[in-house]
């Protein structure tokens, strides 16, 4: 049984235009001690689909209308915040982008992993400070046992996501997300952090959902890649298959578009860039949403949707080109 | 060879801390801390690094954006740093830049087409209205835009599009220089590529010089002839990019190479892990600025900073080791 | 949160039409009170600027014998103790209550606006200066102050204007002279801040000169605060002038402002109410409304409130 598996989430947000559908019937499993990457660009709809999870979106405007989130076997959906609370940070943890603006500026980094610690095992101050040091030992922060007792402002970027980690990981969650936990960041610094994480996964065998644009990034990291476009999963394979045998002409572009360091001969050659912008997701047309970009498209495409389906062991993808075959 | 477009010779920039009841000098940022570089016509000079270490600062002095505090800068033969009031605006006209954030470079308040009116009407060079909306028009269709768009406020375009009228504005004035400050690092994955093309079609139509300033190694490799590594307001290795890439010199160039992500899991490089985070530029290390990082510095690293010397080839190392 | 950044446009220009001023009159008119307000103050003005074309009662008409009356077809406002029609007398004086509360939020936004923008761009003493002469005006005592000031100007400035002419400006200048200080704050903060933004440092690699980069790109911008602050200014000075006349210091007693009117009636208070209820309740709904309209303008015209 998987770890953690959504099936058919749908998050959408009312504004003053319509309704519009950033989470629109996404399905995601992951098992444990497995690095998923989901990769997309902004408002594909990664990163609410993240935070639906824990409910840490705005509601209202936000508004999980269907789909299941079962953890552990448990539906999270119906779950009320407060009983969220014991699953928050015991069960699955969260890093976000920015630490600076998800750590209390006036208490010191000590008191925040402590109380959270304390919030979900039995253990007393001391002990829970002790563990407190223990943590940042752990994610190698210089001078920990002096460090502890210092404010957010006092750590530099790098640092204050080690610290976040830190959190995290503290009560030994069974599930970390982690939402573009170094784009914040220096590629020295990011190189740092994934490590860290990598590093953190080996040692406490957690289940870790990264959500992150950058291809880089996924290559690196990620055992599994889901891919997603406005509000939906449009491929999903393990990440050598994904890499090697990209199928949806997306997930094709993503690749293809960046520069890449690694190879002698792509210097200089022309980009392939995918045209137009990322749709607004009120009102999309019918059909696939990523049609009016796709160099591809037939007309079948701006009629029916394409339906995620299973092309290899392991190897899903949401497109029409697949069906002629 | 002929003369460079551009020469940077020992630029510096300091900007002055304040602090205490009186807002008195408490110390120095050492933002660009003795910098020289040239730019050749019709070339592309990316300028990498890291934040902090004084790369988009030194693009702004080269247009006197920023008032250096000492260096030379010289533009097409003639020195800008004596320029001032008149002479400075028409000095302007050769030397453009384009930003990071195409949402906060556009007055939201102004059409595009006013945006792009704008020059013409700063320099006198259009003045009759209708030329200008011509003007205005076809430089929109060279960005990839149409023509109609020209009465549409910025809020209504996307950051791709954007981004392409700050390009338009920047090629109002027929510049031969333009400095661009992380054009793509603000724009979605699949969009960089677009202005990455747009731009470097452009510098083939218009035989355009860039100083391309980001800290995406992978694209400043891309567009760059040359490539100028940053640390802590000094520039430590310039050489060609495919030399610098392939051979770097300086063991930071070779850190932040290897620190790269490479979208390839079958991909094994071996890493150069760097510890610890970049000193603070208010009182940097003596001697070579990287030495509290570097995996190989020796006793005289703490002393003495290395020159940037030319080794083989136009391959320039600021290293004691290289 | 997360979900509220996703809101942002990012696809194809959209409506056509658009303009800023266009979506700020949309989002005010997502304000409903703001609305009704907006309604409310513009019947107000019309009453007071067409009323006397339709009610042609002289202000001034006494009848001594009809003293005290209260509303009646005839008067339907009732009469004060002379006799004279609080309606007609009303329309009158909120033609100079609105106009003093206009022209001394225009002297306030003026002079705000220009001390503000001139500490906003300097970057030496002069920006220091101004703003200690702003500080140093705040911690004056406003109302001594405001007496005083009339004492020692009021009778050279009516042997220049006439006394109705004289008291306009005096008050008008008083009051507006005394309330520049926080639109000048809010304007140096703004200035403080959006000549550091990008589009301005644009427009000066374009070589655009100080000037132009003031009217072109950092005032526009900078004017949202402003209109809003404007707005709650017109409401500070009609309270203002009331409480100058009400204490006998603004408009002679031949001049019926709604607050001069209050002042006559405070002493028929239990016999005749209804004389005090119509002036204070045109200053209540006047002073109520602006700063409806000034909530309105401020949701409209923040641009970083989704609504």
């Amino acid at each position: 049984m998987a770890l953690l598996d959504i099936k058919g989430l749908k998050t959408h947000f009312t504004t003053d235009a319509g309704i519009l559908q950033a989470v629109d019937g996404v399905d995601i499993s992951i098992n444990r001690g497995e690095t998923l990457c989901v990769v997309g660009e902004s408002g594909c709809g990664k990163t609410v689909t993240a935070m639906s999870i824990l409910k840490l979106i705005a509601m209202p405007p936000g508004k999980i209308v269907a789909g299941e989130i079962m953890f552990e076997g448990r539906d999270l959906v119906p779950l009320t915040s407060h009983e969220l609370d014991d699953i928050r940070a015991k069960e699955i943890g969260f890093i976000f982008q920015e630490p600076m603006t998800s750590l209390n500026p006036v208490l010191t980094i000590g008191e925040q992993i402590a109380e959270s610690l304390r919030r979900h095992e039995a253990v007393t101050k001391k002990q829970a400070l002790e563990r407190t040091v223990d943590m940042l030992k752990l994610v190698q922060i210089p001078n920990a046992a002096g460090r502890v007792h210092h404010y957010p402002h006092q750590f530099s970027g790098g640092m204050r996501q080690r610290v976040m980690i830190a959190m995290a990981l503290a009560c030994r969650p069974k599930l970390v997300i982690a939402d573009e936990p170094t784009t914040a960041l220096d590629v020295t610094i990011q190189a740092q952090i994934l490590d860290l994480l990598q590093d953190m996964k080996e040692r406490f065998g957690m289940a870790v959902m990264l959500i992150t644009h950058a291809m880089g990034v996924v290559a690196e990291t990620a055992q599994r890649v889901v891919v997603m476009y406005a509000g939906k999963v449009v491929e999903e394979a393990p990440v050598d298959e994904l890499f090697g045998n990209p199928r949806h002409p997306y997930t094709q572009g993503l690749i293809r578009s960046i520069p890449r360091i690694d190879l002698d001969a792509a210097h200089k050659t022309r980009l392939e860039a995918i045209g137009g912008s990322v749709p607004i997701l009120i009102n999309p047309t019918p059909g696939c949403r990523f049609a009016p970009r796709c160099k591809y498209a037939m007309s079948i495409c701006t009629e029916r949707e394409p339906r995620l389906r299973e092309i290899a062991p392991g190897h899903r993808m949401a497109c029409h080109l697949g069906d002629a075959s | 060879m002929s003369e460079p477009l551009l020469r940077v010779s020992n630029l510096k920039k300091h900007f002055p801390v304040l602090g205490g009841l009186l807002s008195r000098e408490i110390g120095q940022v050492y933002a660009v801390d003795g910098v020289s570089f040239t730019v050749g016509r019709g070339e592309t000079l990316g300028l990498v690094g890291e934040s902090g270490c004084g790369k988009s600062t030194t693009g702004r002095c080269v247009l006197r954006l920023i008032e250096p505090t000492s260096g030379e800068v010289v533009f097409d033969g003639q020195s800008v740093m004596g320029l001032g009031g008149g002479d400075l605006r028409a000095m302007r006209r050769n030397m453009q830049l384009v930003f990071q954030d195409p949402f906060a470079s556009l007055n939201p308040r102004m059409t595009v087409g006013a945006i792009l009116a704008e020059p013409f009407i700063i320099h006198g060079t259009v003045t009759s209205p209708s030329e200008r909306e011509d003007r205005v028009a076809s430089l929109l269709v060279k960005v990839g835009l149409k023509a109609e768009h020209m009465r549409r406020y910025p809020h209504e375009f996307s950051g791709g599009q954007r981004q392409r009228i700050a390009i338009a504005r920047a090629l109002t004035l027929e510049p031969k220089l333009i400095v661009c400050d992380e054009p793509v690092s603000a724009l979605d994955v699949s969009i960089q590529a677009q202005v990455i093309n747009l731009l470097e079609d452009l510098q083939a139509e218009l035989n355009l010089t860039y100083l391309f300033v980001a800290h995406d190694l992978s694209v400043v490799e891309h567009i760059s002839d040359r490539v100028a590594v940053m640390y802590l307001g000094r520039i430590v290795e310039l050489a060609k990019a495919s030399d610098l890439y392939r051979n770097p010199q300086h063991p930071y160039t070779r850190a932040l190479l290897s620190a790269v992500p490479v979208p390839d899991p079958k991909a094994k490089r071996e890493r150069i892990r760097l510890k610890g985070d970049v000193p603070s530029p208010m009182n940097p290390p003596k001697g070579c600025h990287f030495h509290t990082r570097c995996p190989i510095a020796e006793e005289r690293c703490k002393q003495t900073s290395p020159e940037l010397r030319e080794g083989s080839n136009g391959h320039f190392v600021a290293c004691h080791l290289a | 949160m997360a979900g509220l950044t996703l809101a942002s446009p990012s696809a194809e220009p959209q409506r056509r039409g658009y303009s800023p001023w266009r979506e700020t009159w949309r989002r005010y008119r997502r304000h409903r009170p703001a609305v009704v307000s907006a309604v409310l103050l513009l019947l107000l003005i019309a009453a007071v600027v067409l009323g006397p074309f339709a009610w042609r009662v002289s202000i001034s008409d006494m009848d001594v014998v009809a003293g005290l009356q209260g509303p009646s077809l005839a008067h339907p406002f009732g009469t004060d103790d002379l006799g004279q029609d609080i309606l007609a007398r009303m329309i009158y004086g909120g033609r100079i209550s609105l106009a003093v509360g206009l022209a001394a939020m225009l002297v306030s936004v003026f002079v705000g606006t220009l001390i503000g923008a001139l500490a906003g761009m300097s970057r030496g003493a002069l920006g220091y200066a101004l703003m200690w002469l702003t500080d140093l005006f705040l911690s004056l005592p406003q109302l001594p102050l405001l007496l005083m000031l009339i004492y020692l100007f009021r009778d050279g400035l009516k042997a220049v204007f006439g006394p109705e002419g004289g008291i306009f400006i005096l008050i008008v200048l008083v009051i507006g002279g005394l309330r520049w200080m926080p639109v000048a704050r809010l304007v140096r903060a703004q200035f403080l801040s959006l000549r550091e933004k990008e589009f301005v440092e644009a427009a000066r690699a374009l070589g655009a000169s100080p000037v132009r980069q003031v009217v072109r790109h950092i005032l526009p911008n900078a004017l949202g605060p402003v209109i809003i602050a404007g707005t709650i200014d017109v409401a500070a000075a009609i309270i203002a002038e009331s409480t100058l006349s009400f204490l006998g210091l603004g408009f002679p007693p031949d001049t019926p402002t709604w607050g001069r009117i209050l002042y006559d009636a405070k002493d028929f208070l239990d016999i005749g109410p209804h004389w005090a209820l119509f002036p204070g309740g045109a200053i209540f709904i006047a002073v109520v409304a602006i700063n409806f309209i000034g909530d309105g303008l401020r949701d409209a015209l923040d641009a970083r409130k989704v609504i």
